[in-house]
């Protein structure tokens, strides 16, 4: 099947979603991060590859570190950045999508980083425009987010560099969570050996086995020796009717405190997407603690998405 | 052409770099070839100068023609570059574009008080106004030949000479 992400050459043009992508593109992206990660350290954090290329951000439902990531990550690269929070805009006068998308481009825009409420909303637009624009998925629905993907497996092979060696558990809401599902392709394309879901059966997607996972419904079990613990937000806006029961019931069982993370390997990493819920998924003594690499992650997302956006512009 | 033998090349460039190292100076390879003279440069020159490497892929300018480089390689300036002396160290010079890319960089770190380039090659083709202040040798090539140094696994140099087709 043609991969709408890869051009004639089989170089990356969109980057839609993690899955389908083989790891020769993952590393080449993980390995251009890390190039990009120094930077940040220097006088000028900037450098001159997209000197001269507009960028729009377009959302289309709100977001405050993948948007200001993305936006920091454009301006380090020069080009000219354009944010749009379109649920306040021209939307809600009525104007479609790829009228907006049409208009954008009629001022030369050069990418689009997009994220919506709906799946598939981001291979909608790359399907529509012109050749030499890029569209990179910010988030759409409980599809994919791969750049929140690829920042977290970048987190990973930076604590633990030895990836085919590693025990990893997702914990929380798999079922609404875009991150999860780009997690696990992630980690499965770059050969971790055993991925983990923890979560109650109503939180788990029909067929997660099929992604290639270990289902656990018990924290105690799931937790043993695992190599990094990466927590999801419990997303209550995405949850229609009563999936649980209290979010303190929640908590008790499923939330990550430190009696539970010390199952996990004494030099175990907690990770984080972001926006927490203190005291519902994770306890405030593991999200401050020494374990935790939550602010890491959301400084190497700025990489990362330098790294997606000049690798789309020279394809 | 007989291609020169890499070896004694690098000797006559240590030779002619030596006088110019004084206080303050740093040695600054070039990504890949530049890096590899720097590093066998430093125990000739004096361990504790200060050393580091450019990537300047992120610098080129023809990322619109040819997109970023596959594999790019972090650029490592772990010193102050504000007011240094900075020797900038590259293999072969040919049209002067990499060294352009490479100051350009540099000024990202800081205002070094100079730069001077030494190459162990100037091959002739030079496209813009900048050119080595030292190369252990100079030949005129076509357009055509891609003049590379190489390194043998026990870290010794040598040449190669392809017809681009």
């Amino acid at each position: 099947m043609l991969n709408p992400q890869l051009n004639d050459d089989g170089e990356l043009k969109h980057l839609l979603s993690i899955e389908g992508l083989p790891k020769r593109i993952l590393n080449q992206i993980l390995d251009t991060a890390e190039s990009f990660a120094g930077v940040a350290e220097r006088e000028v954090k900037k450098v001159p590859l997209l000197r001269g290329k507009t960028v729009c951000n377009l959302f289309f439902e709100n977001s405050t570190r993948t948007r200001t990531t993305f936006e920091i990550a454009a301006k380090r690269l020069s080009a000219d950045v354009i944010t749009l929070n379109v649920s306040t805009s021209s939307q809600s006068k009525g104007e479609t999508i790829l009228d907006t998308i049409d208009n954008l481009t009629a001022m030369h825009a050069d990418m689009f980083v997009v994220r919506h409420a709906q799946s598939g909303a981001a291979h909608m637009i790359a399907k529509h425009v012109a050749p030499h624009i890029s569209v990179i998925n910010a988030g759409d629905g409980s599809h994919a987010h791969p750049t929140q993907g690829l920042l977290d497996v970048f987190t990973i092979r930076k604590y633990k560099p030895e990836m085919h060696n590693l025990r990893v558990a997702i914990v929380g809401d798999v079922l609404h969570s875009r991150v999860a599902r780009s997690e696990i392709h992630a980690l499965t394309t770059l050969g971790v050996p055993e991925v983990r879901v923890i979560a109650p059966k109503t939180l788990l997607p029909q067929d997660v086995e099929k992604l290639g996972v270990h289902v656990y419904h018990d924290m105690n079990e799931g937790l043993k020796d695992v190599d990094v613990v990466m927590m999801l937000r419990l997303q209550n806006e995405r949850m229609a009717g009563a999936m649980l029961p209290s979010a303190q019931e929640y908590f008790k069982i499923y939330g990550l405190t430190s009696e539970k993370l010390a199952l996990a390997k004494p030099d175990a990493i907690v990770m984080h997407p972001g926006p927490m819920n203190r005291g519902v998924e994770i306890d405030s003594a593991v999200a401050d603690g020494t374990q935790s690499v939550i602010l890491p992650q959301v400084t190497y997302g700025i990489a990362v998405r330098m790294a997606v956006m000049s690798i789309l512009a020279g394809n | 052409m007989n291609l020169p033998n890499a070896e004694i090349l690098f000797e006559t460039l240590a030779e002619r770099i030596k006088p110019l190292i004084k206080a303050n100076t740093a040695i600054v390879g070039i990504h890949s070839g530049g890096a590899w003279l720097a590093e066998r440069l430093l125990p000739l020159l004096g361990h504790d100068l200060e050393h580091g490497i450019l990537d300047v892929s992120f610098y080129r300018d023809d990322f619109n023609e040819r997109g970023l480089h596959r594999e790019t390689k972090p650029s490592q300036i772990p010193f102050d570059v504000q007011d240094k002396h900075i020797l900038l160290i590259d293999d072969v010079f040919y049209t002067g574009r990499t060294i352009r890319a490479a100051m350009n960089e540099l000024f990202d770190y800081g205002r070094p008080a100079s730069i001077t380039l030494a190459v162990l090659v100037n091959r002739g083709g030079r496209e813009l106004p900048i050119a080595p202040q030292i190369s252990a040798f100079n030949t005129e090539l076509d357009d055509s030949q891609n003049l590379q140094l190489l390194r043998h696994e026990n870290g010794t140099f040598y040449f190669t000479l392809e017809e681009n087709t």
